[in-house]
């Protein structure tokens, strides 16, 4: 036990289920104001339950304290420096949650006629526009809930283009940086993964490239600054090289944030992007969605987009234009989920974009590339350079990746120390142990909002934490110490899972 | 500087003299020339924020939501009253912004309502294991299916009742051109699955047999009866469900189901013209290392604190990459934490007289609308909370009509299921009154009594 526990480590975790006491309640229910038959009336006795489900009686103002309390157990971006890598913790505004929660946003139910239900299209149709604009590809689906899900998406659109071409191709090429989603995703379309290697320069490793690229090949999937935070200088190559063998190029847009306004994935040449709305387009995380991630693809991908398809329909009478859901799509792959999307992102999303505009969207990404390089500048003086030195050394673009291996050899820290010493410090650490290419990695991408404050901050804190270790290594290998609960068996929690609540 | 970053002159030229570049300009250098845009992209000039609210609040004020309509749409997607305590724990920033709990450390509180999630949604299903939430319904029953496969020994196919929600089938169909599947569609007899059917389309390679209680047109399945000749075969038996029923309906748990799952918007999310919301899902024991999506698990800390972590990481794709169990990353925990939030407030009495409430006021809508002449059911098997009628005059012209008079009648039938072209589905939550469905009532008299005489609306 540490000698100096914290009031919120002595207070034990207890949940809902652990507060409730027979008789207590929070809902009170509008009156029923019709007749009242019992219900073996109405459902035959063997479909209706026997004892309801053991949700917890608890007060409201006991709800509002237990999860408030709950609050207070994370860590959030509104309270610290986020650096996590790929993941883009930019500010979220607030002004974006006002407006998603409109009535004629919140309450405007997904089936409604879409002649009544116009802002909503219109809204969706340029946010289209927009992302058709940003990615330099002319055609946008909105519907996939996620990037995974715009990975699938893509993968499937990339299946009913080659097959329309009487094709049946098996595998898809992937960098072995790529996100984890990538070979998942691959595998759920029915495809086998292929991986290419990194040259030394941390771009796709051409010659590997040429070796594996034949007509076997359905797509290339590739995020380009790739998760390296590297700009793939060869892409007009690679992108040729796919092309000329008939395959897709897919874009991972996980790294959009880069290069809004500066680069567009539809003049590297590629087919097929996701845009992760809740990373580049400011929707909250949520600790874990919700998200969105619209597909933005070329002409020849278009006949195969997901149903239905927002439109908009000149009316030729002159008065204005309508907007409606195509779902008369031969060619389309279907539906991907149920109604229209994540309307609820989008309007967030698209606040975000008008409040930026376009000198707006391309200073966050200059910013964003302007704070990462700085803070890759800053880890590469004094310890840091020495014992986590920066894994290729280039400028980078919105994100750079360290290797804590020295610090592992020469202070037995390992990477998981170092990022649980940050915790105790009041930074949330950067992504570790990805890409698995880099020995002990941490990945780090401050974003935009990030002040030169922050940044500087942060890099004093590694210098500290080094200077600790060299001295002191268990400190950090024993880390943290002042966080609501200090490191956790995840082994046990895997061996002998504890998935809910026992009651009763 | 612009709207979100704060960089002043003076800050950039000390970065990019630490950086040892002249400007950020130079730092984009590693993009070839041509392929930097070189031009400002053609989007309008960023708005201030009160633009931005006002541009906002015009589209908005351009759908009819249901604050400003009657609502009698469902298929999926319930018009409840949200509680405001959902609203004010959701929008605070431990909460909303976040990102995945990977460093558990510092995320016990969003672990920790994960675990009470899936400790709700295991009651409410009868089913012992819970995920964190998936994306949406539709979406999970093709995740199911995907399992089913994992786990189905090499059968490729799947049966699939007519009552499932058409978005649900036609996900499914999606994803199963990608992991190379059958389908097979079963009909509907009088509201319900025909079981006969249902058990002659089962054979030795069916994977899971799907169903849905109620189903899309209201009914509620005999779940148990439906999934023996599955069960028979060695399929599983995957059920989708409203969970607003569950506080009354024999849950699928109890009836078999090897997997539940369904759309979890009716649980503390709102409509927003159909999302965010979540899906969630719970299956047995055995399916645990086999499930999607995250799971929370409890455990203890180094000096032996209880505390909770991602639990069976070893399933999904950051770790297990082209062999995870599925590839979902990003997917709806706040919703997760609105569905949380919202089942403790109603409790487990509220929860129960809730769905009681749904059953009663359904079967008086159902008595009061099929007493209107030209509406009649289009089917007279138990129903929970959402009513098939067959009207006698073409629905697109009534729902009009209806309009016209700030109601919003419900969801055509004829879109998706050609076989119910007059059919009209109307659902019914604990905001819709006696009054307001005994002003429906007289509106669709009159809808209906207008179409049929030729009136001109």
């Amino acid at each position: 036990m540490a000698l100096t526990e914290t009031p919120m480590q002595r207070e034990r975790a207890t949940t809902i289920y652990e507060r409730s006491k027979p008789g207590r309640r929070a809902a009170v229910l509008p009156p029923a104001e019709v007749p009242e038959p019992p219900l073996e009336e109405l459902i035959p006795a063997k479909l209706l339950r026997s004892e309801p489900p053991a949700l917890p009686e608890v007060a409201e103002p006991e709800i509002v304290r237990h999860y408030n309390r709950l609050s207070r157990r994370n860590f959030d971006l509104d309270s610290g420096f986020y650096p996590l890598g790929s993941c883009t913790m930019k500010h979220n505004p607030r002004l974006n949650e006002r407006v998603a929660a409109l009535p004629g946003h919140a309450r405007l139910h997904p089936a409604q006629d879409p002649g009544r239900a116009q802002g909503a299209l219109e809204l969706m149709w340029l946010l289209q526009e927009s992302l058709a604009e940003i990615c330099g590809l002319p055609h946008v689906s909105l519907q996939p809930s996620a990037g995974s899900h715009g990975e699938l998406a893509g993968l499937l659109l990339t299946r009913a283009f080659h097959a329309d071409r009487g094709e049946t191709r098996t595998k898809v090429l992937a960098p072995d940086t790529s996100h984890g989603t990538n070979p998942a995703s691959v595998t759920m379309a029915g495809y086998e993964i292929v991986k290419v290697a990194t040259d030394e320069r941390g771009g796709v490793e051409m010659d590997d490239l040429r070796a594996k690229v034949d007509d076997e090949v359905a797509c290339l999937m590739l995020t380009n600054p790739n998760t390296l935070g590297l700009f793939d200088e060869n892409i007009a190559e690679i992108a040729a090289l796919i092309h000329e063998a008939g395959g897709t190029l897919y874009y991972d847009g996980a790294n959009l944030n880069a290069v809004m306004g500066k680069s567009r994935p539809g003049d590297m040449g590629f087919d097929i992007v996701h845009v992760n709305l809740h990373k580049s387009f400011s929707q909250p995380h949520g600790g874990g969605g919700p998200g969105a991630g619209p597909i933005a693809v070329s002409e020849r991908i278009e006949p195969f987009l997901p149903r239905p398809q927002v439109v908009r329909r000149e009316s030729g009478n002159g008065s204005g234009p309508s907007f409606d859901l195509d779902l008369d799509r031969p060619k389309s792959i279907g539906r991907l989920r149920g109604f229209q999307g994540n309307f609820g992102v989008f309007v967030r999303s698209y606040a975000y974009i008008l409040s930026l505009g376009a000198d707006g969207l391309a200073e966050a990404s200059e910013t964003a590339v302007l704070n990462a390089n700085y803070l890759k500048a800053r880890l590469a003086e004094g310890r840091a350079g020495e014992r986590v030195p920066v894994a290729f050394d280039r400028h980078c673009m919105h994100e750079f990746v360290l290797s804590g291996k020295p610090m592992k050899k020469q202070l037995g820290v390992a990477t998981l120390d170092l990022a649980k010493r940050l915790l105790d410090f009041g930074f949330h650490p950067p992504t570790v142990y990805f890409p698995l290419l880099v020995d002990e990695a941490l990945m780090v991408e401050p974003t935009e909002t990030e002040t030169k404050e922050s940044l500087d901050a942060f890099a004093d804190a590694v210098e500290q934490i080094l200077a600790e270790a060299e001295s002191d290594p268990e400190k950090a290998k024993q880390a943290p110490y002042t966080t609501p609960v200090r490191r956790l068996d995840e082994v046990k929690a895997t061996r002998k899972p504890v998935v809910r609540q026992p009651l009763g | 500087m612009s709207r979100y970053t704060s960089a002043t002159v003076a800050d950039r030229e000390q970065m990019l003299a630490a950086i040892g570049v002249d400007s950020v300009e130079d730092l984009f250098e590693q993009i070839p020339e041509p392929l930097r845009l070189g031009r400002p992209l053609a989007l309008p000039d960023g708005m201030s924020e009160a633009e931005v609210y006002e541009r906002l609040a015009e589209l908005a004020g351009r759908n009819a939501d249901a604050e400003e309509q009657v609502c009698f749409l469902g298929a999926g997607m319930y018009d409840h009253y949200v509680p405001a305590i959902v609203d004010a724990i959701t929008q605070r920033s431990e909460f909303l912004t976040p990102y995945t709990p990977y460093q558990p450390e510092i995320s016990q509180g969003g672990l920790q309502a994960m675990f009470e999630f899936q400790t709700a949604m295991s009651e409410l299903t009868a089913l012992p294991v819970s995920n964190a939430g998936l994306y949406e319904g539709p979406s999970s029953v093709a995740s199911a299916a995907y399992l089913a496969l994992a786990t189905g020994k090499g059968r490729r196919r799947f049966v699939v009742s007519r009552g499932v929600h058409p978005h649900s089938r036609e996900t499914l169909a999606t994803y199963s051109v990608g992991y190379g599947a059958e389908i097979e569609e079963v009909g509907i007899e009088g509201g319900l699955t025909d079981a006969g059917a249902l058990a002659e389309a089962v054979d030795g390679e069916t994977a899971a047999v799907f169903l849905q209680s109620p189903n899309f047109l209201g009914a509620v399945e005999d779940v148990e009866a439906l999934g023996a000749a599955g069960k028979e075969h060695g399929a599983l038996l995957v059920v989708a469900v409203d969970p607003m029923t569950l506080g009354v309906l024999r849950p699928p748990g109890e009836q078999g189901a090897d997997i539940a799952l369904g759309e979890g918007q009716p649980l503390g999310n709102r409509l927003d013209f159909g999302g965010p919301s979540f899906g969630f899902f719970c299956g047995t024991e055995t399916l645990m290392r086999k499930m999607p999506g995250r799971i929370a698990g409890e455990t203890d800390d180094a000096d032996g604190r209880r505390g909770f972590v991602l639990a069976l990481q070893t399933r999904e794709q950051h770790i297990r990459r082209e062999k995870a169990t599925h590839n979902i990353c990003t997917a709806q925990a706040l919703n997760a934490l609105a569905a949380t939030i919202h089942l403790a407030w109603l409790g487990r009495d509220g929860f129960r007289e809730l769905g009681e409430l749904l059953l009663r006021r359904g079967a008086y809508a159902r008595e009061r609308l099929a007493a209107v002449p030209g509406v009649e059911l289009l089917h007279e098997a138990p129903i929970a909370r959402e009513l098939a009628l067959s009207l006698d005059a073409p629905v697109g012209p009534v729902l009009e009509r209806c309009a016209d008079r700030g109601i919003a009648a419900g969801y055509p039938l004829g879109r998706e299921y050609p076989e119910y072209e007059d059919g009209l589905l109307v659902a019914i939550t604990e905001r819709r009154t006696r009054s307001q469905i005994d002003d429906f009532a007289e509106a669709l008299g009159a809808a209906v009594a207008a179409e049929r005489q030729g009136v001109a609306a």
